[in-house]
């Protein structure tokens, strides 16, 4: 590990002005120490911010759901509402990582941690992520756990988070202020596609700070559920995943909001699925066409061709889990 | 109490200042054939890059106080130190593991605050004010005394072999009682699941906690 200066801040004005100057903010610090112990990550300075008053669940005006950037991990998945009104947050969380790492985890750390790509993490290896120009050996080499979606000849590399997969899958805005102000981007707009930058993975600006996640109401009830398929039972992150949530009033499908992890450079809106279910009934025949469309566009590597079949089936397993079967 | 120390490199009577991690290691090795840097590992300095070697020169460092096992230290860390490391290499409280040291594993839980934790990823400078209780602050009695309930599970129930993983495997347990993950035997599976036991002890590791549980 690379040496650094350390500070730990007091209010937000404070970081503002550490993060103008380079500063790099550590809230859990379990992404971040670790790849700095792999000398993936050599920030110079780091900004501690756990002190910030950004610890709170609130219900917003709207009836949606504002999570502080500070929550951690276990907390968030604790919270009596994130558990009533959207399980399928509650359920990513807990079905990532471990207990400990949960403990230490924020959720504005978990939608800035980067991939498990180990190519990325091998700091001996080509990589355009970690040094841009440099190449991709993941292309060429073992790429089983890569992403089939949002790919580009830059990079392949998963976005790692479950809980963003959540997120997206429920149209999350992240609130932001910086130097400049505040300001809010939509999920989607959040999380950058690899595109020829892949080193950029956030649409953040120099010194901004995550203050929150949001949640926007959805019509009620909506059931919602999170399903992850990967190689151990635990503590592993995703081959596939599917983040599902329904809002079914008189039998017919009204509302449907699907997002899927482990399959794309960033979690992975499913439209096209979720427009096939709208205005249907729950049969266990619409939940297999539906997800017949969960792979549409994947471009499958020398190793990953199996996940367009797994992701799928992992999109129609939990379709009718929630959805249930009538 | 006032002490300089480095991360993951504290000197050992027997080692350099600073030990390469495997990866870096391996990948030094394999691209100059091994012997030079070989002999490094065990005479000269680690094989530090241009940049990395003049920035240790100068070793930004903080200055912590912490309680460890009910007892206060001020000590001046090196702010790459983990708390794995202060607890090991300047405390001798060697009973947490390093095992991954990349939060994989589990092998150096122990409690921050009261909730169980990797000491591998937390670094010791933003610990101003923490409780920490390691394995070797777990029993009522101290040292000579009665063993904490999950400690003597653990050898009722022989929930172990090698035992490198038990004192992380016992202090995320206390955690897991603590929070009331412990309805059945798949869900303390579950929320164990932080802990890797290389010799597969599971079965017993999991009876231990479930025992524990059911006696408090």
């Amino acid at each position: 590990m690379y040496p650094f200066t350390f500070t730990k801040v007091s209010d937000t004005r404070e970081a503002l002005n550490a993060g103008r100057r380079g500063g790099r903010y550590i809230a859990g610090g379990t992404t971040l120490v670790d790849l700095m112990r792999e000398t993936v990550e050599r920030p110079e300075s780091l900004v501690d911010i756990s002190d910030l008053p950004l610890r709170e669940v609130t219900v917003t005006e709207r009836g949606g759901l504002r999570i502080g950037a500070l929550v951690r991990m276990a907390e968030a998945a604790a919270h009596t509402k994130v558990r009533t009104t959207y399980p399928v947050v509650s359920e990513a969380l807990e079905l990532s990582a471990s207990a400990q790492l949960r403990n230490m985890a924020t959720i504005g750390g978990n939608i800035m941690q980067r991939t498990r790509c180990t190519y990325f993490r091998d700091v001996t290896a080509a990589c355009n992520k970690r040094e841009p120009g440099s190449g991709c050996a993941a292309r060429e080499g073992y790429n089983r756990t890569h992403a089939i979606l949002g790919t580009s000849d830059a990079c392949v590399a998963t976005h790692p988070s479950d809980a963003a997969v959540a997120f997206a899958a429920l149209e999350a805005t992240v609130n932001l202020m910086g130097p400049d102000g505040e300001r809010s981007l939509p999920f989607a707009d959040f999380l950058l596609r690899p595109g020829s930058t892949p080193d950029r993975e956030q649409a953040l600006r120099r010194g901004e700070l995550i203050t929150s996640v949001e949640i926007p109401a959805h019509p009620r009830p909506l059931k919602s559920g999170y399903l992850k398929v990967r190689d151990r039972q635990s503590y592993e992150f995703a081959l596939t995943s599917a983040a599902v949530a329904l809002h079914i009033r008189g039998g017919v499908i009204r509302e449907a909001k699907i997002a899927t992890g482990g399959v794309g450079t960033v979690p992975w809106k499913l439209p096209t699925v979720e427009q096939h279910l709208v205005g249907e009934r729950p049969s266990a025949r619409l939940w297999a066409q539906a997800a017949e469309r969960a792979a549409d566009g994947a471009r499958p590597l020398a190793h990953n061709r199996f996940k367009i079949a797994l992701l799928k089936r992992t999109v129609e397993r939990q379709l009718r889990t929630v959805g249930g079967t009538k | 109490m006032s002490t300089e120390l480095t991360e993951s490199d504290v000197p050992s009577p027997t080692g350099p200042a600073s030990a390469p991690s495997r990866r870096t290691f391996i990948a030094t090795t394999t691209a100059v054939g091994g012997i030079a840097v070989a002999g490094g590992l065990v005479a000269g300095p680690p094989p530090l890059g241009v940049e990395e070697a003049a920035a240790a020169e100068a070793t930004p460092s903080g200055r912590v106080s912490l309680t460890v096992n009910g007892k206060r230290h001020t000590i001046t860390v090196d702010n790459r130190t983990s708390l794995l490391d202060l607890l090991r290499e300047h405390l001798g409280l060697t009973g947490s593991k390093k095992g991954c040291n990349a939060g994989a594993c589990g092998a150096c839980t122990v409690l921050v605050d009261g909730r169980r934790v990797n000491s591998c990823l937390t670094l010791a400078v933003r610990l101003e004010g923490a409780e920490v209780t390691t394995v070797e602050g777990l029993a009522p009695g101290g040292e000579d005394g009665e063993l904490h309930p999950l400690q003597a599970a653990f050898v009722e129930q022989d929930a172990f072999q090698c035992g490198y993983c038990t004192p992380g495997q016992i202090m995320s347990g206390v955690g897991c009682i603590q929070e009331g993950h412990t309805g059945s035997a798949e869900e303390i599976r579950e929320w164990m699941s932080g802990n890797i036991c290389r010799c597969g002890c599971y079965v017993k590791i999991v009876r231990a906690v479930e025992q524990t549980a059911r006696g408090k």
